[in-house]
């Protein structure tokens, strides 16, 4: 392959280019402390970013506008300021479509006024990363961290990964783009985390030198043809798809729809591979489990500690990839379970729909707690809702 | 350069499609001084349309394709509405995303471009209808221009929504009873070429399809100021004659008849003065790129 022929070679800014599971696994790694926002300048520093768009939405306009300090520094190849999120969004996509690799950040509003071009990303197979920090949507406004906006954009044809900290927002910036360049699946990338939560607060995160950077993408590892007229401009189809009355045109719109759904399922390899599994489980063999992405899940562990002192077990199950959604490994860690609380920091509880979606007898789901708005979810609050729960209190809805 | 890329080895001549064949023997890639004679002389670049019959849409984007001045290092950005119905037959690369955000794309992509391929000429030229280029997408058509965002935006102004039924657009005629516009469209037809001045456009220009000397000459220098200059504009009178109730034969007199001195479609020009100096420049040096003198 192309980009590995680049391996040991030195970039512009003098950073050597090595294998990624070099970066990823052996590297020396240094321990820092630094907010969210620092973290994400430090992974984009070591990605090899061609072009990068901003808009600022708060939370994640200190983390763009720090991917343009990089971009005055000479780490990433281009950066402006789009008009607007749907503008920036289709300038990713063509910065995409002429082969260079894509950095953008949004947030809330931001991810719903770009909405129409997330599933023309993947439908246009551009393997473009955007890291997203949720926060509440209108109406009222808000700007506290709300999940909402990912129950939205769950079936854009994007892969989604949910960082819970600070280490694995580092990783999976980098990692994901590994993935989402691979040829069997080149599909865009949501990287999310809860905005404020990581973005804003600082953590312990362990990170490779700066005078590393990951492999460059090569747009010619594509299974579409890249828009450069470096390849034959072959007329792409006999008839255009919008033609009507043309069977052709279902069958394609369908079929290269299903593919962008096997293609995100192609990824679960690379992923497993990458980010050691889909999920991540703690005691699941327990009665009473904690299932959730994000946050949630810290919040979750600490109440199980709490309950733990009272004697009642209880294990947790991490959903670390949206999309992928795991629901073998999740129908596994769940099998033994008779109780599956999900905690969500929205008011829908679409984690919740998801699981009960992919489990057998799901009356055994309890849809929360949940908060929204931005209101925290006190560890307290979760264990008051378990022993409630237990107690017969609440009235477990059977299905 | 020319058709390096795009030759088909012995082996495998005989079993490529005769469109692709006649792509490698007769086609236009490459060649100097390439205009819109060579139409039905060599092959083009475009391969069959589905517009109705007669639409101007397909005979202006025939002179487009044809005085582009480097096809073989030209991508095209689209926008849904007919002309998204021709792009698939387009032997250029192309782009067709969303229904508006033409500019944006195309901003995206010749910074990608310029930014892989440093000391190489690679054009970036977006077409699309009047609904995408001042109604849905004006915010991107006006801030690529703000950003002097190097590229040449072509509109084909038919004056309405064609590809949906004939509704009212933007640069519809004051006036003018449409789908939308149950009572007669009640503002001016917004004068995107003044706009384009003021928002930076380094060239712009006003016309019809019915003078293809005038065209080529149009598309050539929008091609040449917007890869060395700043960004510019060309607004092409392409009439749905389907909408405006014309028969297939009638296009080309609908276009002269818009096109006289105070027609909405009277030629108009306008170049800044860095584009003018380069002009000149292009002129003295008589690169092969310079502007075929009259048109
Ligand atoms: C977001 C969105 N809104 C509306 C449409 C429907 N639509 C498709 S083509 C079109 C009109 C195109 O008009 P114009 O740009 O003038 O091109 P023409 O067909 O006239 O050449 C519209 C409204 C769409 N495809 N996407
Ligand atoms: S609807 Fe109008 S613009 Fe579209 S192809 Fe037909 S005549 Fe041309
Ligand atoms: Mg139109």
């Amino acid at each position: 392959m192309e980009a590995n022929s680049v391996i040991g070679t030195v970039n512009k800014k003098g950073q050597k280019i090595v294998d990624p599971e070099y970066l990823f696994f052996e590297a020396p790694r240094q321990q820092y402390f630094m907010t969210g926002s620092e973290v994400v300048r430090e992974a984009i520093r070591r990605a090899s970013v061609d072009i990068s768009v901003a808009y600022p939405i708060t939370p994640q306009s200190e983390a763009a506008a720090m991917v343009g300090d990089l971009y005055v520094e000479g780490y990433v190849g281009d950066y402006f300021r789009g008009e607007s999120e749907f503008a920036v969004m289709s300038q990713c996509a063509g910065a995409s479509f002429g082969g260079a690799r894509v950095f953008t950040t949004t947030s809330g509003p931001g991810t719903l006024r770009a909405y129409e071009n997330f599933p023309m990303w993947a439908g246009s197979r551009l393997p473009i990363l955007i890291n997203v920090m949720v926060r509440g949507i209108n109406s009222p406004l808000n700007i506290q961290p709300d999940t909402l906006e990912l129950g939205m954009i769950l079936d854009t044809g994007m892969l989604i990964w949910h960082a819970e900290t600070a280490q694995e927002l580092f990783d999976y910036l980098l990692k994901g783009y590994i993935v989402a360049e691979e040829p069997d699946v080149h599909l865009p990338i949501a990287v999310v985390i809860d905005g404020f939560f990581v973005s804003h607060t600082k953590d312990m995160v362990m990170i490779p030198s700066a005078d590393l950077a990951l492999t460059p993408y090569n747009p010619y590892r594509s299974p579409v043809p890249c828009m450069d007229m470096e390849v034959p401009p072959v007329r792409m189809m006999r008839d255009p798809f919008v033609m009507k009355s043309n069977y052709i045109s279902y069958a394609t719109h369908a079929s290269w729809q299903q593919e962008i759904r096997a293609a995100i399922e192609r990824s679960r390899k690379h992923t497993i591979r990458l980010i050691g599994g889909l999920i991540e489980e703690e005691n699941s063999d327990a009665d009473i489990l904690i299932v959730s992405s994000g946050t949630a899940v810290a919040q979750g562990r600490e109440a199980i500690r709490l309950l733990a002192e009272e004697g009642i077990r209880v294990g947790i199950v991490k959903v670390k990839t949206l999309r992928p959604f795991p629901h073998e490994e999740i129908r596994q860690a769940t099998k033994n379970a008779k109780l599956i609380f999900v905690p969500e920091f929205n008011v829908v509880g679409w984690m919740a729909r998801e699981i009960k979606a992919v489990i057998p007898d799901n009356h055994r789901v309890i849809e929360g707690p949940h908060v929204a708005g931005g209101m925290t979810l006190p560890p307290e609050v979760i264990v008051e809702e378990i022993k409630k729960v237990l107690a017969g209190k609440k009235e477990v809805v059977h299905g | 350069m020319g058709k390096e890329k795009i030759k088909i080895c012995e082996e495998f001549y005989d079993i490529m499609p005769p469109e692709y064949r006649e792509l490698v023997d007769s086609s236009t890639y490459g060649k100097e001084g390439r205009g819109w004679k060579d139409v039905g002389v060599a092959k083009e670049l475009i391969e069959e349309h589905s517009l109705c019959a007669g639409c101007p849409e397909s005979i202006a984007f025939r002179y487009v394709l044809a005085c582009l001045p480097n096809p073989e290092d030209t991508v095209m950005v689209g926008s849904t509405g007919c002309t998204s119905l021709v792009f698939p037959h387009v032997a250029v690369h192309n782009i067709h995303s969303l229904f508006g955000n033409q500019n944006a794309v195309a901003s995206g992509l010749k910074r990608a471009l310029a930014h892989r391929f440093p000391g190489k000429v690679k054009d970036v030229v977006v077409l699309a209808g009047d609904g995408a280029t001042v109604d849905i997408g004006l915010d991107m058509t006006l801030q690529s221009w703000f950003r002097q965002e190097k590229f040449l935006t072509i509109c084909f102004d038919n004056e309405l929504y064609a590809n949906t039924g004939g509704q009212e657009s933007g640069l519809m005629q004051k006036g003018f009873v449409s789908k939308m516009a149950p009572a007669g469209k009640k503002f001016d037809k917004v004068r995107l070429p003044e706009i384009a001045e003021e928002s930076g456009c380094h060239y712009v220009a006003t016309l019809t399809v019915s003078k293809p000397n005038r065209v080529e000459k149009a598309i050539r220098q929008g091609v040449l100021i917007a890869r060395e200059v700043g960004p510019t504009y060309i607004q092409l009178y392409t009439p749905c004659i389907l909408e405006i109730g014309k028969q297939a034969m009638e296009g080309l007199q609908e276009m002269r008849d818009s096109e006289g001195p105070n027609e909405r479609f009277a030629f108009k020009e306008y170049i800044s003065e860095e584009a003018k100096a380069y002009l000149a420049s292009l002129e003295k040096e008589k690169k092969p790129a310079a502007i075929p003198t009259q048109g």
